[in-house]
Formats: structure tokens, sequence, C-alpha cells
């Protein structure tokens, strides 16, 4: 095992592992928001207690993703030196402003929604509510607009220097505005809002099934419902105009999703394996329709696999496999809170058992969603580390011994089982222990 | 390359200034954490975490923000000197995941083993975060081996030497000096009179610890002074610099508690721009090869990048600042628990 192999997989875990948090936090700020606000509108003692309830479990999932972000902003340079040197002078600054503008509006406001209760009115700390999940969501945007431009680069030059060559601005705003940059921000923000919807819909359904809390865990269900419907839609809408961005600017990524080697008329599979030596996928597919969503007619050519030297080509099952299985996830996710809505509507879901199950375990659908779209966004890219330009295996640190990186990878695996233990251990008994009733008496006196 | 303010030096100054704002923040953050083990039970510690609980995530964004501006204005310093002290900084990096936990994960369970494991990992973590950067700091003062590529080119145990090792303690003595103050101004009675206590003790382990590593960089690292014997009027910083320690303990001792803080913040600074100048122009001194050192110039990122970086940081900067002084000012005064404490 090299350098290499270790620095990608050691990348691959500490960013899969942080991305189980920022979604939460995203989706979860915006039911926040919602809850607070219907609260200072309503003066439901109810909306107040949700707050308060929700704000704890925003705040334990927020350390986490806090704890492990830190990681993720030094490890270009620890790991990815080569790399850092190449795309600094573009990437860097994406980097830096989401500091300046996402996390300290973020940790700053947090302080208030967490210890502000008897500290400040009512209005400020609605306000900071609404800081923290805009903060949230800036974060995203610069993080996005930084991956973005490793997909498609655009607003820079190459320039030459001490023998080897960097790519540096000449266009700001063609970089942040770089051709997929706005479409993958959408598709990553729903993919966000799903996970917080979820979240709340799982521990609501929950209390619903043990007969415990019920005015709180309806009124949760109901927001996160409605809130899960219209994420859900919205990210197909997404997800289609993404796949039109990757079928014109990253071809060899759309055509590794459907295993499509032969350019020429594509079809979607909706399950299958490619089998990469015979360069031939084998599954149930439906004719021309890959063509269809991408030029609207089933018999335009998408360009195959076999247009890229092998050499060039990212592994096409994995891709195929993990772009699949967000397809299918996405898709289950539409039709389970559209049953929701519709037995909420019929008045029926409480007594829907098998229904509250389901949505007790849908807060995995869109964990194992936005961790399968992002290794298809990222998997589907290789062999390079920005598209076209910078090849992986030229991105690494050179100075860095495998040893280190085995140890690192040791270290943080360790550490991270004992931080997801610990994070289901006392988020469960946060869910146990449930809302307040204090904080109900508390969202009387104010009202 | 002497022009006085050109982009590159602005953008070395504001680096410098994003660090700043984290040893002042953070480094009382971490110097309570080094503190932490002293006090006994567990109201005292709980306390202690409160004094710090709606600042310290915050501060750590200075950081951050710090390595992200370090990334965007000088990439070559920025992938040199992680990659090149990858061990170092893993190892802070896992300080700083401990910390960041240790501080959320104690309060939620009573049990006294869960408690103790915590506070270990909260005092240890800050103690070594807070050693690691001085080290790392010593180092790129004192110089380490960089080939023609501005490639790190030593080993981690050669990072270990006596004058990085110094800055490292230093930093530790100056951080728990720096938070003992800070928890005076949060804490009353009986704890604060104890405290009092460990901040005279601090003071006088950090002016000796200073003292030395003044007289260590006089000594043995020229390249350090050379920046001030060109520019004599800058003697005024070190100068500065003592008259901010000194007024410590003068205004502790007449019970001017607040402007001890803001002395003790102003050495910190002070303590960092000195560092800065003794730098200057120079990011990362090279040795033996000097040659190879990465300065302001050859490790910088294109002037468009530095001027866009600018208008990001006149944009953004204000907006912190403001946003950091209210949070400030809210959660002004002594501690109190409440339901939503740690």
């Amino acid at each position: 095992m090299d350098t290499l192999f270790l620095s990608r997989l050691q990348f691959g875990l500490t960013i899969a592992f942080h991305y189980i948090f920022p979604p939460i936090s995203i989706g979860l700020g915006l039911l926040l928001v919602v809850m607070e606000g219907l609260y200072l509108k309503t003066r439901d003692p109810l909306y107040h207690q949700m707050t308060r309830f929700w704000v704890r479990v925003f705040g334990l999932v927020f350390s986490l993703g806090v704890a492990t972000g830190i990681v993720m902003e030094f490890q270009f340079g620890t790991n990815w030196s080569a790399y850092s040197r190449f795309v600094g002078d573009v990437f860097g600054s994406a980097l830096a402003a989401e500091g300046i503008f996402a996390f300290f509006l973020e940790s700053g406001f947090l302080a208030i929604l967490l210890f502000g209760w008897n500290k400040v009115s009512a209005g400020m700390h609605f306000f900071s509510t609404l800081m923290v999940c805009l903060g949230a969501h800036f974060s995203a945007v610069w993080i996005v607009v930084a991956n973005s431009w490793q997909q498609t680069p655009a607003g820079f030059h190459l320039v030459a220097r001490d023998g080897s060559a960097r790519a540096e601005i000449t266009d700001f705003w063609a970089v942040v505005f770089n051709p997929s940059s706005l479409d993958r921000l959408w598709h990553v923000l729903m993919g966000a809002w799903q996970a917080g919807a979820f979240f709340v819909l799982s521990v609501a359904a929950w209390y619903l099934l043990k007969k415990r809390h019920e005015a709180f865990a309806r009124a949760s269900f109901k927001i996160a419902l409605v809130v899960a419907m219209g994420a859900s839609l919205l990210q197909l809408v997404s997800g289609h105009s993404s796949a039109g961005v990757v079928a014109r600017h990253q071809p060899a990524k759309l055509a590794a999703f459907e295993g499509h080697y032969a350019t020429g008329p594509g079809d979607l599979a909706l399950l299958g394996w490619v089998d990469e030596s015979a360069e031939k996928m084998t599954g149930l597919a439906m004719p021309g329709m890959l063509s269809f969503l991408v030029h609207w007619d089933a018999s335009a050519p998408v360009t195959g696999l076999r247009e890229f030297p092998p050499a060039d080509r990212p592994p096409v099952n994995l891709v195929f496999q993990s772009y699949h299985l967000m397809v299918a996830v996405g898709m289950g996710l539409i039709g389970l809170a559209a049953l929701g809505l519709f037995f909420l509507w019929r008045k029926t879901l409480e007594s829907k058992r098998w229904l509250l199950w389901a949505f007790v375990f849908s807060v995995l659908g869109p964990q194992a969603a936005n961790q399968a779209g992002w290794f298809s966004a990222e998997v589907g890219r290789q062999p390079w580390i920005v598209q076209g330009l910078l090849r992986t295996s030229d991105g690494f640190s050179p100075v860095v011994s495998a040893g280190e990186v085995l140890f690192s990878i040791v270290l943080f695996s360790l550490v991270y089982l004992m931080l997801f233990i610990l994070f289901i251990f006392l988020l469960n008994h946060k869910i146990q222990h449930g809302p307040s009733e204090e904080d109900l008496t508390v969202g009387r006196q104010r009202a | 390359m002497t022009a006085p303010l050109d982009l590159n030096t602005l953008w070395f100054a504001l680096v410098g200034v994003l660090f700043m704002g984290y040893a002042i923040l953070d480094g009382f953050d971490l110097g309570v954490g080094a503190l932490h083990l002293f006090a006994r039970e567990d109201q005292e510690r709980r306390l202690f975490l409160n004094a710090i609980g709606p600042v310290w995530d915050g501060n750590e964004v200075w950081l951050v923000t710090g390595g992200g501006a370090l990334f965007a204005a000088f990439p070559e310093v920025y992938a040199t000197i992680f990659s090149g002290f990858y061990p170092a900084f893993m190892l802070l990096l896992f300080g700083l995941i401990f910390r960041a936990v240790a501080i959320e994960f104690r309060s939620k369970q009573p049990h006294p083993a869960w408690r103790a494991f915590w506070d270990g990992s909260f005092s240890v973590a800050s103690v070594a975060a807070a050693l690691l950067v001085g080290v790392a700091l010593g180092n790129i003062a004192w110089g380490v081996p960089l080939d023609a590529a501005g490639e790190f080119a030593g080993s981690f145990l050669g990072l270990l030497k006596p004058y990085p090792l110094l800055v490292g303690v230093t930093t530790v003595a100056l951080f728990a000096m720096h938070g003992s103050i800070y928890l005076i101004l949060k804490l009353e009675g009986d704890l604060q009179a104890r405290v009092r206590g460990w901040a005279q003790n601090t003071i006088i382990l950090f002016i000796l610890c200073y003292v030395c590593t003044t007289m260590a960089t006089l000594l043995y690292v020229p390249h350090m002074t050379a920046y001030f014997k060109e520019h004599p009027v800058l003697f005024l910083m070190p100068l500065l610099t003592m008259l901010a320690i000194a007024n410590i303990p003068r205004e502790l001792h007449r019970g001017r508690d607040f402007h001890a803080f803001l002395s003790s913040c102003a050495a910190v600074a002070a303590l960092l721009a000195l560092f800065g100048l003794g730098m200057y122009p120079n990011m990362v001194f090279s040795s033996p090869l000097a040659e190879n050192s990465l300065n302001i110039y050859n490790a910088a990122s294109s002037a468009k990048t530095l001027k866009i970086m600018l208008v990001i940081a006149v944009l953004g900067v204000p907006l912190v600042l403001s946003y950091t002084a209210s949070i400030y000012w809210i959660f002004r005064g002594k501690v109190k628990l409440d339901a939503s404490s740690y």
C-alpha cells in the first residue's frame, strides 16, 4: 500500500464520516427556523418546546461536524500538498471565504442559540437561529463551489512556475459560477434538507409508535414531512439538471453512471452489473431513456466510455453501483414522503404502524443517498483530481511516507469509531429523555 | 522587495492578524484547558467549561479561517508546512477533535468515570495543542531543511530540537497565564481567589520562559533579529511587549482584572507580531540551505488572487468582528450554571 492509495483512503474515510453531520445541521437548521418562527407567530408553547428539544439535538450534531470538519480544512495541505500547490490560487479563496462568511456566522450565533435563552429577547433568539441556518447554508455554498471547480474548472489559466504549472484565477465569478456550481449546490442543499427532515421524521415516528410525547411528535412530524416532500421532489429536478451538466462537461463520468461503453443511444439502467474487462453492462434497462433524459431524444447519441483511453476512465462498476443506489434511495424517499402525506390527509397515519416504522428507519435513506452521491461524484471524476488538468496520482504529498499515513488512518478509524458510538449513545439518550415538560411551561409563561 | 506595503506584505499581515485572533481567543480557552485538572470538584470544573462554553467554538474558527487564508494567499507555505510536519499536525488535529468533543460530551452523563475521562482528555488535548502549535512556530523560526522545490527534507524527530521545544513550552505557559486571567474575570468567590494564586504562578512561569526564549533567540537565531537591526525603530516592538507583560501583574495587583486581561491579550498579540517581524519577509526559514526559504513572494498566490481575497476580507472581517464582539458582550459577566450549561 503506497502513500497515494492510503491518502485517498484517508480522505474518503474522513470526508464520509464528516459528511454524516453537516447535512443534518443544514436541514435541521431550516426546521428550527420554521419551528421557532411558528412559536413567535402563534405563541403556542408546543413550538417553544419543540425548538428547545431540537436545538439540543442540533448542538450535538453540530459539535461533531465541527470536530471532524477541522480535519478537512487541513488535510489538503497534509496529504495533498502537490494538489494544494496546483490549486491554491483558485481553491484556497473559496475555502477562506467559507471561513469568513460561513463558519464565523454559524459558530457565533450558535452560542446564542444554545446558551442565550435567558440572555436575549425572543426576537433576537429567532434572529440567531436564522443566522445559524444561513451560516450552515453558506458553508455548503463555498465548499460546493470549490469542489465544483475541481469537476468543471473555469475562470483560470495555467501558469508555469519553477518547472511545474499551477492554476491561477483570471475571473473570480467564472470560478464561483463554474458550469456545475449551481446545479450541484442545489443538489447538495436538497440532500441536506432531506437529511434534516427525515431525521426529525424518524424520531417523531418513533414517539408516535411508542405513544410518547404525542402532541410534540405530531407537530414535529407534520413540519418535517412537508419539508421532506418538497425537498425530495426538488431533489429529483436538481438531480436531472445535475446529470445534464455531467453529460456536457464530464462525459466519462456520465457514461460510468450508466455503464455506457459504445457511443450511441443510451439506456437507463434500473439495476445492473458492469463487467469492466468485457466492457459490458448487464441488467434491467429502459432503452433510449438516457438519451431522452440528456437530449430529449431517445435516439440521440451519448458519448460512451470507449471514447476514453482506459487510463482516463473511472472505476466503472463502483460508480455505476453507487450512482444507482443514490437514485433508488431518492425515488424511495419520494414514495415514502408521498405515502406519509396521503395517510396524514386521510387522518389514518398513526394507525399505519408499518409506515411509522418505515419512517423510523427513513433517517438512513438521505444518509445513504448523500454518501453514495458524493462517492459517485468524486470517484466518477477519477483518474482526475481536477478534471482534465491534474491527475489524482500527481496530487498527493511526496514527503509523507506510507507509514505515516497508515498511522493516521489507524488513529482516525479508532477515534471516529469511538465518536460514532458516543454520538449514537448520546443521541439515543436525548431521544429517550424526550422533550422537557419544563420547556412547555416556560413557553407558556413567555407567550 | 522592501517596498513598505505591497500586496504580499499586506497579506502576510492579514494572515498574521487571523492567527493573532486565534492566539488571543483560543489562547485563553486552551489555557483554561491546561488548568482544568487543578479544579477539584465537578462543580468547579463545570464553571471552568462554562466560562468558555459559548465562545470556544467561535474561537477555533479563527484557526480554520487562518488556515484557509494561508492556503489561499501562500499555498506553498500551506503545502510545505502541513505535509512536512505531518505527524505533528495529525496529533494537533486529534488534540482539537478530543477537545471539542470532550467539552460537548462531558456534561451528558453524570457518571464520575465518564466525567474524569473527558476532563483528562480536555486538559491533555489543550496542553498538547498549545505545545504543538508552539513547536511548529519554533521550527519555522529556527529553520527546517527545505529542498530546491520548497519541499520539507527533514524528519519528525528533527523537529524536536531544543529551541522549538522551548517555544512550545513558552506557548503553553503563555496560554495558561492568559487562561487564568480570563477565569478570574468569569469566576467569583473562593474559586476566583484560588485562581488568582494560579495566575501569579503562571505569570512567573511565563516570564521565566519568555526570558529564556528571548535570550535563545538573540543568541542562537540571528536571522530572527536581522530585520530589527535593519530597521532600529522596530525595537520599540519588543519594548512594548515587555511593557504589556509587566503591566499584567501590576493591574492584577491593583484589582483591575479586566485591564490585566487586556494586557494579556496585548502581550499575546505583541509576541506574535514580534514573531512576524522577525520572520518578515520570510515565511519558513530553510536551514541549512537558506536560499530555499519560502518568503512572501516565492510562496504567494497571484496578485489577482490576493486582490480578490482583499475584497473578501474587507467585506467579511468587519462582519466577523461585529458579531464576535456582540457574542462576547451578550455573554459578559460571571458564569452562572443553568439548564442549558455544560
